[in-house]
């Protein structure tokens, strides 16, 4: 070949399907991206493979039967959805919940934070090719959590323990010892983790300035959580808008400026810090009492509707529910963290390499649980 | 008659001459690169396993000795599956192709003292001319599947091979700077002292371009299973994914055997027999490359590039200088000085480097 | 605390600069009319004082005569919150002006109440179904679905 037909040597993207059966979609994820090489042009999404219509399914259910439902959104972290399923219905219904049960629910609702995020970060260091290593030793810590859920509701991955006004059942009484000594050992694991990571240069160089969301655009786009935080949006729905009880617990929110792959690594590590924080308050002021309020078996709130959020480890998790004073809701919408989440990822990979659209999309952290529902 | 072989390796009066006695070591080689492929399958599965927390196979034979054995049948009992839009003839041969190369590295690779197939006087040269063929089994590989992600795959892997020769090629020089020869035989013989002590920069550089010449973690880009599922063999099964693992593995064996004799001084050391030597050498190498498996993420393709035009092979020149000015000024020198001073050099030539060159922390470099 | 914004309250203000434009309003909402929709929350993300800057969802209640598409923002600079809805009574087609310019986020939800039950957002980039596959029959959210 001639130097002239090199010059005009012609390239072509090509289409390359990722998934929805592909080693790193977390899932059923799909997406069709147009490469060029291997810089990444466009991506297009596509839902659906996990779609079990459980909307619709709710307005079939008594208030009481959704529960076990709610487990099946996000199935990383059930307690957080069954928590906000049961804000929503006591908000409609005007329920009030027990002391002691409220301690219970911060209880669960941090640990499954932090077992979200074990799971968050493991994976994501996968994503990065570190081959299994760091997932296998975060899904060992997140064992000693699963077995502490087994304790109190005798199951270890949908939980089904939160109940309309309370929790199921009272805490056993091993519970609280090997709480205290999981606190007692987790941080030392939490520092060694990221001191063996956070120095990591080829783990900098790949996460640091990869994938930037910039602020305007994550508020934009309705991102939330972690992930919002790490582009610099200072807001934790425990602090803005307090819900249960967290307004009596002191922690920090940590937030990035960056917006990049390694900010938003490094946001989760400190949220699982705040985590421990809180529990560690929550397990010293801990009251004893009835775990649930005295709520009929068929509950029937009155006609109206509510919405009601909570901080779920992915984001902003709500669900608004319309009643018709029937004992099933009328509509029940769950606001999905993990779809709203992803509006923002087509922005964030163009122009990166493939394996930097694996990275980027493993940062984000989304299970399709909550996005296909 | 043929010249280059040393005496020990002459052998008796073989029927039939020299071919019965090449043929007969032929296979025995064979033999020992699949033997040792399955110690190298159970170090990194049980090792990885121990690195991870959790147990690996245990459950054929002690300590799960067999699973190699288990793994082999398995996969030979597997369907064979040819994509319909193949090209039929290139899939078919890939693997072939791929696996012969591996193989022939091993003949020039002294066991013992003159204790190997053929003792080229250009030995080292071989190695390196042999190796890059492997090369064209995976592009082959990933042209024939007509599948992206193998395309992904093969494409990666051309170029990392071709970026890594240059440094890997400029640290045996260095060596073979020291030890005045070519021969692989003449090499070990060389070393009174293992050459890792005298040429510490050279190991570092060889280890580094090695483990990327063969893909193995954290270059491992052409087999990237979070990104390309498993690159250039997607599309494989059976007995050819089969080759193409042992390929994969008998790569590994080569280029610690091959480290081994460069840097460890080969066969030589005290109480045990040579050839044992030879393996526990192996292995321990082999062992490193496991442990950088499991520590470490992966690099991406630009950064790849970066890491061997950038850093190893401008290393690899000071390198080479600064062992031909040793050479030629201090041939006599003290050896212990100047491995001292070979040392004190590296550090500070690693420090140094590393200082003006990041692995671009998300730029992207072409 | 993030604070609700009285429905009643704001729905006057819109009045003023929008008149017509509010169909009802409430404690805890204000429904406008489509025609309008897009004027008003457009209003309601920019105007000083609200900057509405946060889609927190959007979602859709099919309530037999009518189809109501329920909106919540967050302005996270006030800290302050509202629904706003909007009403279509036509069964056959019904149709809503698209906030996807406004805000992206609604991009992926718009196209889930689309595809579940069957609301065409005017001017949204990509309105195609998501969850269900192209040829499914009916919009399973609908009250009057028929499996």
């Amino acid at each position: 070949m001639t130097t002239t037909e090199l010059m005009t040597l012609k390239t072509e993207p090509f289409v390359l399907n990722f998934g929805p059966l592909h080693p790193s979609t977390h899932g059923v994820y799909r997406m069709r991206a147009t490469l060029d090489g291997e810089v990444v042009l466009d991506i297009e999404p596509v839902f659906g493979y996990l779609h079990r219509g459980i909307e619709k399914l709710a307005e079939e259910r008594t208030y009481t039967g959704f529960i076990p439902l709610t487990d099946r959104l996000d199935y990383i972290c059930p307690m957080s959805n069954n928590l906000a399923y049961c804000l929503a219905v006591e908000k409609l219904a005007g329920i009030r919940v027990p002391e002691r049960a409220e301690y219970l629910r911060v209880i669960m609702a941090e640990l499954q934070r932090l077992v979200n995020h074990f799971i968050a970060v493991g994976t994501f260091l996968n994503d990065c090719g570190a081959f299994m290593t760091p997932v296998v030793y975060m899904l060992r810590e997140r064992e000693k959590i699963l077995d502490m859920f087994d304790m109190v509701c005798g199951q270890r991955l949908t939980y089904n323990y939160m109940r309309i006004g309370g929790v199921g059942q009272d805490i056993p009484e091993e519970f609280l010892p090997a709480l205290r000594k999981f606190l007692g050992t987790t941080p030392r694991f939490i520092e060694e983790m990221e001191w063996l990571l956070k120095q990591n240069e080829i783990l900098l160089a790949r996460t640091k300035g990869v994938g930037i969301l910039p602020r305007d655009t994550a508020i934009n786009c309705g991102i939330s959580g972690p992930v919002a935080r790490a582009s610099g949006v200072n807001r934790d729905l425990r602090k803005a808008d307090p819900y249960s009880i967290y307004d009596r617990f002191e922690f920090d929110i940590p937030t990035g400026e960056a917006g990049d792959c390694y900010e938003r690594y490094r946001v989760r590590i400190e949220e699982m810090r705040q985590s421990l924080r809180i529990l560690e308050q929550v397990t010293k002021q801990i009251p004893g009492g009835p775990v649930r309020a005295e709520v009929p078996h068929l509950i029937r709130p009155p006609r109206g509707e509510a919405y009601a959020h909570l901080e779920a480890p992915k984001g902003e998790l709500g669900f608004y529910i319309v009643s018709d004073n029937s004992i099933a809701p009328y509509r029940c919408h769950v606001r999905p963290t993990s779809l709203i989440n992803l509006t923002a990822l087509r922005e964030m990979v163009r122009g990166w390499k493939v394996a930097d659209l694996i990275v980027i999309f493993g940062s984000i952290d989304i299970t399709m649980g909550e996005v296909d529902r | 008659m043929m010249p280059n072989l040393p005496m020990q390796a002459v052998p008796p009066d073989w029927p039939g001459g020299y071919w019965w006695h090449w043929l007969f070591f032929s296979i025995l080689l064979i033999a020992f690169v699949v033997i040792m492929v399955m110690g190298a399958i159970w170090i990194e599965r049980r090792g990885m396993g121990r690195m991870q927390s959790r147990l690996g196979p245990n459950r054929t034979g002690p300590f799960g000795l067999l699973q190699p054995v288990a793994d082999a049948i398995k996969v030979l009992l597997k369907e064979n599956i040819v994509p319909d839009s193949a090209d039929k003839l290139v899939h078919w041969l890939a693997p072939v192709i791929a696996f012969a190369p591996v193989m022939m590295i091993f003949a020039v690779v002294p066991f013992q003292n003159g204790a190997l197939l053929a003792d080229l006087n250009i030995g080292i040269l071989y190695v390196v001319a042999v190796s890059s063929v492997a090369t064209l089994g995976v592009f082959m590989a990933g042209w024939g599947s007509s599948n992206k992600y193998s395309l992904l795959g093969a494409m990666r892997n051309v170029a990392a091979v071709v970026s890594y020769e240059m440094p890997l090629v400029l640290a045996i020089v260095g060596v073979v700077l020291v030890a005045g020869s070519l021969s692989m035989n003449d090499i070990v013989l060389a070393q009174d002292i293992p050459f890792i002590l005298l040429q510490p920069l050279g190991f570092l550089l060889f280890f580094t371009a090695g483990c990327a010449e063969i893909n193995r973690s954290p270059f491992d880009l052409m087999e990237a299973d979070s990104e390309l599922v498993a690159g250039f063999h997607t599309e494989y099964s059976g007995m050819k994914f089969a080759m193409f693992y042992l390929v994969e593995y008998a790569e590994a064996i080569a280029i610690s055997a091959i480290i081994t004799t460069l840097f460890l001084g080969g066969w030589r050391g005290p109480v045990l027999p040579p050839w044992l030597w030879f393996i526990v050498k192996i292995f321990i190498v082999f062992f490193f490359m496991v442990w950088t498996r499991t520590t470490l993420p992966r690099v991406r393709i630009d950064q790849l590039m970066a890491l061997a035009w950038k850093f190893l092979f401008p290393l690899a020149l000071i390198n080479l200088f600064i062992t031909a000015i040793q050479v030629l000024v201090w041939p006599d020198a003290l050896p212990w000085g100047l491995i001292i001073v070979n040392i004190a050099i590296m550090v500070i030539l690693v420090v140094v480097w590393s200082k003006f060159f990041k692995l671009g922390w998300g730029r992207l470099e072409v | 605390m993030t604070v609700a914004l009285s429905g009643q309250e704001l729905a006057k203000r819109i009045e003023e600069k929008f008149p017509g434009s509010i169909e009802e309003s409430s404690r805890d909402s204000l429904v406008v009319k489509a025609g309008s929709l897009l004027d008003v929350a457009a209003h309601l993300k920019d105007a000083e004082g609200l900057k509405f800057d946060y889609l927190n969802y959007v979602t859709a209640v099919d309530y037999f005569s009518y189809f109501e598409v329920v909106y919540q923002v967050t302005s996270l600079e006030h800290n302050q919150t509202v629904i706003f809805k909007t009403r279509c009574h036509d069964r056959e087609n019904p149709t809503v002006p698209s906030v996807t310019g406004l805000w992206q986020g609604a991009d992926f939800q718009e196209r889930e109440i689309y595809d579940l039950m069957g609301i065409t957002f005017e001017g949204h980039p990509n309105l195609k179904r998501i969850l269900l596959w192209d040829g499914f029959p009916g919009h399973p959210l609908r009250k009057d679905f028929q499996p």
